[in-house]
This record gives structure tokens, C-alpha cells and sequence, in this order.
């Protein structure tokens, strides 16, 4: 404290040169984190000078300490008063800039009038000092920003004829745009960016930055505007500074869509974006880590760029580990036949370096090349066995692992290795690699000889493994047995209770129910489904889903690039960032995801399918995999029953378990109730997935609120159509709707008798349907029907019927029976009968599920012309148990969120938009999950 | 933009800080010092971090790690350049980016802090601008400030600052007019065990002096301009003339600068000037494993190879280095197994050979990895790309400056596989 003393006492020294070195001191102590904040008057007192120096000196004190001492700031005001009508534009602008930095609200309102008139000064230097404190201020006071005016004169700022204050004022708006995403603040047409454009060729590097990002926002009336912008923003690939070459890259891969890909031009822009994305791996490794991240998108999205590059790839041995394992990613995803002998060399010299991570990503990156190249296969699976002989434990893991997907690949090709694998199971000791052996195991049990010990040898100590080994081992033991049945009873019945009794891991009981009852039930239906010829796994793994990767290629040069995620997903306050798509390619209606007709052979026409990331349940049943590749495309398509089958599984196996599960909730202790050993009897309801198109068409009818006047609240119930004519049923004419009472469904029908003679012992039966929907009760038509006459008849339906997954998804197959004859005929019913009456979700669940639940299950349509307010159509759906949890009011748009829950315990989530005025509705349904686990359906 | 900067030496400590927003606590480091500790080596800490409000963008030079915080989705790439140039100022401010000099000149640290970054965004960047505006300290003139009273600080408005060309001053003045080109290639190889190039590439670039009165405007031209596969110039580069005619037109920045770095990846092109025949091997018992070098001419185009080194990172377990070089000196250290051979010239007559036995720590399982070396050499008087500059105009000056052009090619990563 006798330093602060002293400070005090030099500060206020008659003599200028010794106050200055006091200031001096006093800025050394705040830089390394000493409160000198006591000096505070002290300080401020030396400001009315004439000395530039001490002048900055005591504004950097200022800013510091401001804001813990407002009262004294004060003090300042009218010294940064006085000073922003200098004739020196330097103080001028010091004084704007500086004010703008002292976060108090007394300031700042003394800051308006000096930063208005800085706003207009005749000094481009002044000018474009005061765009930035627009910026600031509106960070402490946003309202009075655009009280004041100043966003306006921002904007004109953008015309400005120095392109330093064109830039600033391009950066300050960017910013406040921030966070205002609605707002159009950077209201970009053809004129502004010319103006942009002209700025771009003289304003500083940083600026430059600015206005390529700001420019990338901008959508291109047509493929003409799009070529002469690329035209004008080509040059900055050559700039020293990477962060305009980005930019500039992003600019362009995105205009780029918008042209025909036979244009020359089009071929000439591909050839200038290498050069460039070359020469950013030269740079510092903190620009070269970005600059891969980047990259990695950009070939994704346009590998033609690139493919000749592989070499710059290669990793040095003495590059950092984050740019080592980016590089051997792009390396992957650029490795093609005309390269692969290259790369498999160089990923065989990289299993041998020092970095654990770095090998297990390279050997594991020699699968992936087996799977990619087929002809590589060959040599990759060698290049594994020769690791695998190393002994290094956890080079041999990994290569198990990556094997056990080459034999999904390729079947009956290289199982010859699997004598070796098997000599290495007792130094396997990660769950992966455990996993992967005994999916190997399991999968050629037929093969191995002893291959019952092996798995039984994995059992003792079963309650130690992880989920992971477990699920396998039961899956594995389930393979064995159905493949050797008659020795391996005793290991089956062993991993079943294992699984069912001795576990408390839902999934893995769930999966030990499956597999009991269809081993118990129908073990030839077991083999079909366990045994079933597995999809193909997909070439490419880790690949960004496609919408993601359009947004992302709009987003390249930012964090989202680095961090692959949308900004929505990680900045904060993201609640209205905006989506950005790449615009429509011109013209032609070519897709935009096809390659190029160029591109080298060995790239395959389909997209490539995306790999699900986890809990993908029928690869996890069928135990396809756990990890990366898994499914592409769907199942192999097979006929009859069997495709009832598949499909079962296919689609609904999730709410099966679900289901299980509940029951398994309610009903308490599993393996002892009785009521569970009676479920196990009764099929229990599948609900399919694929939802989308018949479940809005459904939905569609029900939303369908526009002839609503007079309708009855309550549930919506169709008026009746006619479902079999009398000319198909020897003269019986049923006509019928399906309506939902009390929460029970019910199948309306008017039977009329278009006969000549009585008809009578009626009766009716459903085939398996998708929801399980069946009979509560035999048809009650107690009187003989007599000619011309008819009859309503009401039968209650329950939902515990057997299930097959129906297209569409809410068609019914219905046999009417009478003393003449039986009929078939088959109807649909409205989705909105399944929906039950507990389906209001509590808030809270409703907000973590909508966040939950992956963008991809989200459907979007539009109800037309509705004219009830939000009020009157969320109380007129609550009548179909369509429940409003909450509502939010932006911009005049209601927004309705709801829930629904189905008679099989699926959620479904919604989003109703209303616009006031507008008779046409925005839905956007969320297919949800089962409470349990929310799993994705 | 960029919200605050800390900055941070290689053990740990925060030694300054600077906000240019509101304040934000250190605490946000230890997010920081997490990942430090996870990475083992600084060299290794993940440029990008993310933390539950901020990100942190981080780089390494020096043994220091400069640290910025920034709270909405700016462009990392914009953010570590920025960073890059901070040190750049440093370096070119007090000779040194280090702590040392750091903490010496705090204040000039913070003066230039502060006006090179407004709110987060770049406000003057340019060696030239900043000079004009805050002074580098040197002892002479802190001696004439005391007896004159006069300040670092200039008190008018940066010449350079608002004109089109913002990298030079007016009313440049020299008595010798001069002008220094240094074109410098790197070779980025590496070579595998058999000797066969895997990869090479060159990284080049025009180091400039330039010391001209008043306005020049200078054209450069090379003989053979084409070789150059990518290039990035400095600002002062008129692109539309390198497009149309392959000439470098630009009026210079004062002083010392980087006129454009360029890049030839063509493979034929790329020279090897040296070759390695080595042989490292270990033995499955015994611990101990033999080495053998030996370096020869490749591709000198005539020219003397100079400055040889070969630098080893060995395994962990090799405990020493029993070596006998036949021409200069090897020196082994244990800390971090690092095996350094100081060869000096190369004599084609006679070839520099490294030779004799390492001895591994008992006991310890046989190295699973090779080592690679990393060759370090130096030629002078040629670009091994083969690029020359062919001539150097000078206008819209009458006086007749001197000019000159020196060529020198240097081992950038240059990586032999054993």
C-alpha cells in the first residue's frame, strides 16, 4: 500500500514528466492484474492535457476501471466532450473511440450527441473510428442505438466513398446483426454490393475479411450476377492473409452453385480454389488446423477439387497431434484406386509412430481404405495381419476391429484370418475390440470349431463387461445356438437369464426378451430375423449428413466450420440464428449433390449414404455393428412374409422394447409376474416408422380445420364413406368412419341389406395392421337384416391386436362374414383415433424432447386456408387429444407447441404457426420417442 | 470479435492481460490449462477450445502462448492471424517475442494493444502505421526524451492510415537509395527409407528491403514465372497486372517487408540436393541397436551444401549414443532424447558418416517405432526451384537506385524415413 501511497503522490507532482511516469506505473501494475483502482481521482486528474501520450495513457486507465468507479467517470465527461470537437482528428477520434469503451449507462447518454456528429466528419479517419462505437454502444445500450437513429446512418456509412469506413461500417453492423438475426440490417441488393465490392479491392486485409463474410450472405439474383461477383472475388485467393483466403473460399464454393456446371468458367473456378487451400497447409499450425477443418468439408462437398492433392496430406513426424489426425481424415475421404497404393503405404508408416491416438486412427483408417477401394481390400487386410503380428496390443484391437467391417464388406473372402484373430482374443482388453471379436465369433460359429468356448470363456465374468460386450456376447451366443442348436443349449439359457434376470441395463433385457421369445415362439421367424443377410455397410463413414454439410459450406471460415456443428447448435443466445442453404443450381434441375461428370472412377453415382451414429436398433439387433459403418440404403428387399418380417423389425423394433419396457415398469418384478408371462403370449403393438407420408396425410385431414363450423367439439370423426359396394358382396353394403369416444376407438358402420334375402350371423375380423388394431368385442348385430333394410353398428376396437407394418401405414384389411358369404374389403382409418388422452407432456419433457429429438424426423407442411384464430384450433384439437403445451407470440406469429401421444406410447411432437391474416398454417411435426429413453423411431 | 487477450508463459503463468470489452475473469484460462495438461507438449494443445460461454483461441510462439477469448462466431482463422501479427509487433518492436521483453516495455505493450485492436476489431496492424503513431523504444531516444521532454506517442494523424496505399509513409528520405530482394526457398520433403521421394514440395518467398525516397513504383519480373504453382502477395501488389502480364508491380512499403510467398509443388521440379543412406536398427535382446549414416550430394546444380545437420528424436528407451563421426560433432541429449549431428559442409570427395552403437535401457521390449531424421542444409546463390528474377524497374522517381537480388535455398521439413 505504500506503493499506492507513493503513486498518489507522483501523480499529483507539478512536474508533467513525473506525472507521466506515474501514469506509466499505475498502467503497468492494472496490466499485470493489480488493483490501482484507489487512484482513481488521481488519475483523472491528469487528463486535461495537452500531451498526447499522458492523454492515452490516462483513457487506457479509464476504460479499465470505469465501470467499478461511475461516479467518477463522471468526472471525465466533459474533457471527452471537449475533446471530440478537436481540430486534431486523431484526438477527436481517440476521444469517440474511448467513451464508446466506458460501459456506463451515465456516459453513454453524453456519448450520443459527440459520436452523431463523428458519425458525419468531414475525416474518413473519424468516420470509421465512430462506425466501431456505434457497434459498442449498442453492445451497452441497444435500445437507445436505434432510438437515436444510428443503425440508419450506419447503413448510409456502407456508401461511403472510403472503403476503411465502408469496412468498418460493413463489421459493426455484421456485429449488431448478431444479435438481431431478424433484423435486416445488411440489406444486400445488387447496388450495396457493387459498393462492397469496389471497397473490397482497397480496404485493409481485415476489412477485407468483413466484407467477404458479409458478401457471403448474399444470394445472386442468377448464374450471371454469381460469376461476376466469384469474378471480382477471385483475386483475394492470393492474399498473405488466410483469413481473407477462407473467406474468399467460402464466398465462392457457395456462389459456385449457382452455376451451370458446363460453363467453362465453372471448371476454370475449381482449378484456382487448390492452389490456395494448398498453400494454408504451408502456414502456422494453428492456421493449418482450421484450414483442415475446412477442408474436410470442402471435399466433402466437392472432392473434384482436391483429388490430385493427396501428397500435401502426408503427415510429418513432427506435426502437432491435432494436425496429424485431421490430415489423415482428409487423407481417407480423398483415397481412391488411382491413389491408394500411395496412401496405404504412408498409413502403414504411421502405425509405427509413437502417439497411441495417432496409430489407432491410422490403423483403423487401413480398414476404411479396404472398405472404400475394393481393390485395395486385398493388400489392406495383409497390411492388418502384418500389424497384427507386432503384438503392440493396442495396434492388434484396433486392426480386430476394423477387420470384423471388412467382413461385412466382403463376405466369404477373408475369413481365412480368422484362425489368427482368434489367437489374440486373451490380449484383447477394450470393449470395442472385445466386441468385434465376438461378433466375429458368433457370425462364423459354424466355422470355428470350438467357437462355444470361446464365447463361453467371455461369460464368466459377463456382469464385468461393458454394454457394449454384453449385447454382443448375447447376440453372438443367440447366433451360435441357432446355428449349432444342439450342443449350446445350456449357453443360451445361460446368457438369456444372464441378460433378463441378472441385469438392470434396459437395453440389454430388452434385447434378452426379443430373442427368448421369438426362440421360444417361432424359432424358424428367430433364424430369419437373426440370421437375415445383413445390408451392405456403407463405403464412406463419418460423413456430414448432407443438409448439415450444405449449412456448414455456408459457415466455412467460422467456428461451426472448425466444430462441424451449426452455429445453432453451440453459439449462445442462437434462438433465432437463421439456417443458411446453399442457393439452388442454376437451370438445370441437376442435383447438386451428384459429382462431377469428370470425377475419377471408383466414385460411386448414389450420394453416399450417411452413417447413423448410435442406436440405430436394427443393425444393433440383427448386431450388424456398434460402431461406425453400419446400414446403408434399406434392407435388401425380400418378399411375403418374410418382408412382414424385416419390416417389423425394420421399423419398430424400438417401440417393441419400448413397449417391454413399460410393461416391464408397470408390472414390476419381470421374471416372476405372471401378467409379463402372459404378455409374452399376446405380440405386443409395433408402430413402423416410416411415418412421414401417410402420417401427414392423416395429420393433414385432421388439421383440416377449415370446414369446421358445426362441427361437434370432440374428436374429429370423418363423415362416413362408402367401404364395400353391394355389387362386390352379393348385396351387402357397408359404409363406415371411425370415430374415438371416451378413449376408446370406435369402427362405425351402417350395414344396409341391397339383397333380396335376409341376411344374418354377422361377423368381422381385421388382418394385422399397423397399430395392432383389432376387435374389442364380436360384431353385435343381434337381428337378422331383412332387405332394403339397414343397420348402424358400433364395434369397439382395442389396440392389442397382432401387428404388420400396412401401406399405407393406416390401412386396415377387414373380412365381414354373413350366412351368405365372406367379403373383404379394406379401409383407412384417421390417424388422430390412436391418439390417447393422456397425451399432454409435461413442459419441461416437452422442451428437452423437442430439443432432443434429431432435426432429420422433422416434416414440414402447410394447412390451407383455416380461418380459426390460434385459440379456437388449439381448443379444437385438444377435442382429437392433440394437446397445446405451450404458446409463444413472435412477430404476430403464433406458435403453438403440441403433443401427441399414440396408442402405442410414441410421441409426437408439433409446431403450429398462425399468422394472423393468413388462412394457411406452417406444421412441422417432431416424430418423437417413447418416454422411456427416447430413443429415435 | 476478439474480447480479451491473455498472455500466458510455457509454465503456466498469466503474465498479461487485456480486455478490449468488459472484463473478463482469468478463470476463463483454466479451460485452457486442462487442455495444456492434457496435450503433454504446448506444441500439441488444440488451437480451438470451447468453454461453456466463451472460445478460446490459442498460439504458440516463442515458449509464449498468446490467449484470446471471444464470445460470438468470429472467424478463427481471423483471430489466430491477428495474434500472429501481435507477435509479429513485438518481434519487430523490441527484437524478441519473449517475456522478458514483454514485461520490460509493458506499456509500449499496452499502447500498442490498444491500437491495434478497437472493440475487438483490427484498428492498425501495419508495422509502418504503428511506428508513426507509438515509437519502438531504443536507448538513445528515451535518453533525448528525457532531456527534450518530448513523447513515444505521434501526435498526427498516421500518413499512411486513410490513404490507398496504408503501407507507406510520406516523405520518405534517403541518401543511398537501395533495394534488397531476398528470394529464399524451403524444401518440405520427406523421403522414405529406400531414398524415394514421397513428397516434396517448396515453399518460397521474397524477403524485400527496400530503402527509397519519396513514391517509387517498381516492376519486378521473373525468367521463368510459370513454375509457380500458388502465390500470396503483400497489399501493395497490383493483382490484375500478375494476372495479365506475370510481372510484380507495387509501390514498396518502407523498410523491411514480405513481398509475396509462393509455392511449387510440381514434383519434377522439386530438387533433392542431398541423399541419405542410413540404417537404425535395435535388437530384439541384448539392449542396444546400431546407427549408421551417411549423406551425399543429389541435386546441387554445382553449388556447396552447407550448414548439414541431421537431428534424431529416439525412442524413449535409448539410454546413449557410442558414435564416431567422421566429420563434425554429435551430441546426444538424454532429456529429450534428442540426437543432434553437426556436419557442417559436404565434401563430395568425402562423405560425412555417422557410425557406432546406442544402448537401450535394460530390460526394456525392443522400440515399435523408427525414428525419422530430420535434415537440416543450406545453399547459397541458388533457388533450387530455378527461379530467377530477371529484372527490377524503377518509376515515377528520377534518382537511380541501387539494386540487388540474392538467392538461398534451406531445408524446411525435411523428413527421412528409416
Amino acid at each position: 500500500n505504500s506503493e499506492i501511497f507513493e503513486l498518489k503522490a507522483e501523480l499529483n507532482s507539478d512536474k508533467k514528466e513525473k506525472k507521466k511516469e506515474a501514469v506509466k506505473k499505475v498502467i503497468a501494475s492494472m496490466t499485470v492484474g493489480k488493483d490501482v483502482s484507489a487512484l482513481f481521482p488521481d488519475v483523472v486528474n491528469c487528463m486535461q492535457t495537452d500531451n498526447l501520450e499522458l492523454k492515452k495513457l490516462v483513457y487506457l486507465y479509464l476504460m479499465n476501471y470505469a465501470k467499478s468507479q461511475p461516479d467518477m467517470a463522471i468526472m471525465a465527461v466533459n474533457t471527452f466532450v471537449k475533446d471530440c470537437e478537436d481540430p486534431n482528428p486523431l484526438i477527436r477520434a481517440l476521444a469517440v473511440r474511448t467513451m464508446g469503451c466506458i460501459r456506463v449507462d451515465k456516459i453513454t447518454e453524453y456519448l450520443c450527441e459527440p459520436l452523431r456528429k463523428c458519425l458525419k466528419d468531414e475525416d474518413p479517419y473519424v468516420r470509421k473510428t465512430a462506425a466501431v462505437c456505434v457497434a459498442k454502444l449498442h453492445d451497452i445500450n441497444a435500445q437507445l442505438v436505434e432510438d437515436q437513429g444510428f443503425l440508419d446512418t450506419l447503413k448510409d456509412l456502407i456508401s461511403d466513398s472510403n472503403p476503411m469506413v465502408v469496412a468498418n461500417a460493413v463489421a459493426a453492423l455484421s456485429e449488431i446483426a448478431e444479435s438481431h438475426p431478424n433484423s435486416n440490417l445488411l440489406d444486400l441488393n445488387p447496388q450495396t454490393i457493387n459498393k462492397l465490392l469496389t471497397a473490397l479491392n482497397e480496404c485493409t486485409e481485415w476489412g477485407q475479411i468483413f466484407i467477404l463474410d458479409c458478401l457471403a450472405n448474399y444470394t445472386p439474383r442468377d448464374d450471371r450476377e454469381s460469376q461476376s461477383i466469384c469474378e471480382r472475388v477471385t483475386p483475394r485467393l492470393s492474399h498473405a492473409n488466410s483469413a481473407v483466403v477462407l473467406s474468399a473460399v467460402k464466398v465462392l464454393m457457395k456462389f459456385m452453385e449457382m452455376l451451370p456446371k458446363d460453363l467453362d468458367y465453372y471448371g476454370t473456378l475449381l482449378k484456382k480454389l487448390a492452389p490456395p487451400l494448398v498453400t494454408l497447409l504451408s502456414a502456422e499450425p494453428e492456421l493449418q488446423y482450421v484450414a483442415l477443418r475446412n477442408i474436410n468439408l470442402i471435399v466433402q462437398r466437392r472432392p473434384e477439387i482436391l483429388k490430385h492433392e493427396m501428397k500435401v496430406f502426408f503427415v510429418k513426424y513432427n506435426d502437432p497431434i491435432y494436425v496429424k489426425l485431421e490430415k489423415l481424415d482428409i487423407m481417407i475421404r480423398l483415397a481412391s484406386q488411382a491413389n491408394i497404393a500411395q496412401v496405404l503405404a504412408e498409413l502403414k508408416e504411421y502405425a509405427t509412430e509413437v502417439d497411441v491416438d495417432f496409430v489407432r486412427k491410422a490403423v483403423r483408417a487401413i480398414g476404411r481404405c479396404a472398405i472404400k477401394v475394393e481393390q485395395s481390400a486385398e493388400r489392406c487386410v495383409s497390411t492388418l495381419l502384418d500389424l497384427i503380428q507386432t503384438k503392440v496390443n493396442y495396434v492388434v484391437q484396433e486392426a480386430i476391429v476394423v477387420i470384423k467391417d471388412i467382413f461385412r464388406k466382403y463376405p466369404n473372402k477373408y475369413e481365412s484370418v480368422i484362425a489368427t484373430l482368434c489367437e489374440n482374443l486373451d490380449s484383447l482388453d477394450e470393449p470395442e475390440a472385445r466386441a468385434a471379436m465376438i461378433w466375429i465369433v458368433g457370425e462364423y460359429a459354424e466355422r470355428i470349431d470350438n467357437a462355444d468356448e470361446l464365447l463361453e470363456s467371455f461369460l464368466e465374468g459377463f456382469h464385468d463387461e461393458s454394454t457394449q460386450v454384453q449385447l454382443q456376447l448375447l447376440t453372438g451366443i443367440v447366433k451360435l445356438f441357432l446355428k449349432k442348436p444342439t450342443e449350446t443349449q445350456e449357453l443360451v439359457q445361460q446368457v438369456l437369464s444372464l441378460a433378463t434376470q441378472d441385469s438392470d441395463n434396459p437395453d440389454l433385457r430388452d434385447r434378452g426378451y426379443i430373442y427368448w421369445r421369438l426362440l421360444s415362439t417361432d424359432p424358424v421367424a428367430a433364424k430369419e430375423v437373426v440370421l437375415a443377410e445383413k445390408p451392405l455397410i456403407s463405403e464412406e463413414t463419418d460423413l456430414i449428413e448432407p443438409t448439415l454439410l450444405e449449412e456448414l459450406i455456408c459457415h466455412i471460415g467460422t467456428l461451426a466450420s472448425v466444430y462441424h456443428k451449426p452455429p445453432s447448435a453451440f453459439v449462445e443466445g442462437s434462438r433465432g440464428v437463421q439456417h443458411k442453404r446453399l442457393p439452388g443450381s442454376a437451370g438445370s434441375g441437376e442435383s447438386v449433390d451428384s459429382p462431377d461428370t469428370g470425377s475419377a472412377a471408383g466414385v460411386s453415382e448414389a450420394p453416399p449414404a450417411v452413417i447413423p451414429s448410435q442406436g440405430d436398433l436394427l443393425g444393433d439387433l440383427l448386431n450388424l455393428d456398434l460402431t461406425p459403418p453400419t446400414t446403408t440404403g434399406p434392407p435388401p428387399p425380400t418378399s411375403g412374409m418374410q418382408m412382414g418380417a424385416m419390416d417389423l423389425l425394420g421399423g419398430g423394433l424400438d417401440s417393441l422394447v419400448s413397449l417391454l419396457y413399460t410393461v416391464d415398469s408397470l408390472g414390476g418384478d419381470l421374471g416372476g409376474n405372471p401378467a409379463m408371462a402372459a404378455g409374452f403370449g399376446a405380440p405386443p403393438a409395433v408402430m413402423p416408422t416410416s411415418f412421414n407420408a401417410p402420417v401427414s396425410g392423416g395429420l393433414d385431414d385432421l388439421f383440416d380445420l377449415g370446414g369446421g363450423v358445426g362441427m361437434p367439439m370432440g374428436s374429429y370423426s370423418p363423415p362416413k364413406t362408402v367401404w364395400l359396394p353391394a355389387m362386390k358382396a352379393k348385396g351387402l353394403e357397408i359404409s363406415g368412419t371411425f370415430a374415438r369416444r371416451s378413449g376408446v376407438i370406435q369402427m362405425e358402420m351402417t350395414l344396409t341389406n341391397k339383397a333380396m334375402s335376409v341376411m344374418t350371423d354377422f361377423a368381422i375380423q381385421f388382418n394385422r395392421n399397423s397399430f395392432g388394431l383389432a376387435p374389442a368385442g364380436p360384431l353385435q348385430v343381434l337381428t337378422p337384416l331383412s332387405p332394403n333394410q339397414s343397420i348402424e353398428v358400433s364395434l369397439p376396437l382395442n389396440t392389442v391386436g397382432p401387428v404388420m407394418k400396412m401401406e399405407p401405414l393406416n390401412n386396415l384389411q377387414v373380412a365381414v362374414k354373413n350366412n351368405i358369404d365372406v367379403f373383404y374389403f379394406s379401409c383407412q382409418y384417421p390417424i388422430s383415433m390412436l391418439f390417447v388422452e393422456d397425451g399432454k407432456m409435461e413442459r419441461q419433457v416437452f422442451l428437452a424432447t423437442w430439443k432432443d429429438i434429431p432435426n432429420d424426423n422433422e416434416s414440414q407442411f402447410q394447412i390451407k386456408d383455416c380461418h380459426l384464430s390460434s385459440d379456437a384450433a388449439s381448443n379444437k384439437l385438444q377435442g382429437s387429444n392433440i394437446f397445446t403445451i405451450a404458446k409463444r407470440t413472435v412477430e404476430g406469429q403464433d406458435m403453438l407447441y403440441q403433443s401427441i401421444k399414440l396408442t402405442n406410447g410414441i410421441w409426437v411432437l408439433a409446431e403450429l404457426r398462425v399468422q394472423a391474416g393468413n388462412p394457411n398454417y406452417t406444421v412441422s411435426i417432431v416424430r418423437g420417442l417413447h418416454f422411456v429413453t427416447y430413443r429415435e423411431v | 470479435m476478439i474480447h480479451s487477450l491473455f498472455l500466458i508463459n510455457h509454465t503456466g503463468d498469466i503474465f498479461l492481460e487485456k480486455h478490449w470489452k468488459s472484463v473478463i475473469s482469468r478463470s476463463v484460462c483454466d479451460y485452457f490449462f486442462e487442455a495444456k495438461e492434457k496435450a503433454g507438449d504446448p506444441e500439441n494443445v488444440p488451437p480451438v477450445l470451447q468453454t461453456p460461454h466463451h472460445y478460446l483461441i490459442t498460439i504458440y510462439r516463442g515458449k509464449l502462448f498468446l490467449l484470446s477469448v471471444i464470445q460470438t462466431e468470429v472467424p478463427p482463422l481471423f483471430v489466430i492471424e491477428f495474434l500472429h501479427r501481435v507477435a509479429d509487433t513485438f518481434q519487430d518492436y523490441f527484437g524478441e517475442c519473449s517475456e522478458g521483453v514483454i514485461k520490460d516495455n509493458v506499456v509500449t505493450v499496452y499502447e500498442l494493444l490498444e491500437e491495434m485492436l478497437d472493440n475487438g476489431f483490427p484498428l492498425a496492424t501495419e508495422s509502418n502505421v504503428l511506428k508513426e503513431m507509438i515509437k519502438p523504444p531504443n536507448i538513445l531516444r528515451s535518453v533525448v526524451n528525457t532531456l527534450t521532454g518530448s513523447s513515444n506517442v505521434g501526435d498526427t494523424l498516421p500518413t499512411g492510415q486513410l490513404s490507398n496505399i496504408p503501407w507507406r509513409r510520406a516523405g520518405v528520405k534517403y541518401t543511398n537509395n537501395e533495394a534488397y530482394f531476398d528470394v529464399i526457398e524451403e524444401i518440405d520433403a520427406i523421403l522414405d527409407k529406400s531414398g524415394t521421394t514421397v513428397f516434396a514440395e517448396i515453399q518460397g518467398v521474397i524477403e524485400a528491403c527496400v530503402r527509397l525516397t519519396g513514391m517509387p513504383d517498381l516492376t519486378l519480373s521473373f525468367m521463368n514465372p510459370r513454375l509457380l504453382d500458388d502465390v500470396s502477395f503483400h497489399p501493395c501488389v497490383r493483382f490484375k497486372r500478375w494476372e495479365a502480364e506475370r510481372v510484380l508491380s507495387f509501390i514498396p512499403p518502407d523498410g523491411n517487408f514480405t513481398l509475396m510467398t509462393y509455392h511449387v509443388s510440381s514434383q519434377n521440379l522439386v530438387a533433392i540436393p542431398v541423399y541419405v543412406k542410413q540404417s537404425i536398427s535395435f535388437f530384439e535382446s541384448g539392449s542396444c541397436g546400431r546407427l549408421d549414416i551417411t549423406l551425399g550430394p543429389k541435386q546441387t546444380m554445382g553449388k556447396m551444401v552447407e550448414g548439414l545437420t541431421v537431428t534424431i528424436h529416439m525412442p524413449k528407451t535409448v539410454l546413449s549414443a557410442n558414435l564416431t563421426a567422421t566429420q563434425g560433432n554429435y551430441t546426444y541429449d538424454l532429456a529429450t532424447k534428442v540426437l543432434v549431428w553437426d556436419i557442417g559442409k559436404l565434401n563430395p570427395q568425402k562423405l560425412p558418416n555417422l557410425k557406432g552403437s546406442l544402448s537401450v535401457q535394460a530390460g526394456a521390449p525392443k522400440p515399435e517405432e523408427n525414428p525419422s531424421l530430420n535434415i537440416g542444409l543450406k545453399i547459397q546463390q541458388l533457388a533450387i526451384s530455378g527461379l530467377k528474377v530477371s529484372r527490377l524497374d524503377m518509376y515515377g522517381e528520377k534518382y537511380k537506385p541501387f539494386k540487388g537480388v540474392k538467392y538461398v535455398t534451406k531445408a524446411g521439413k525435411f523428413q527421412v524415413r528409416t
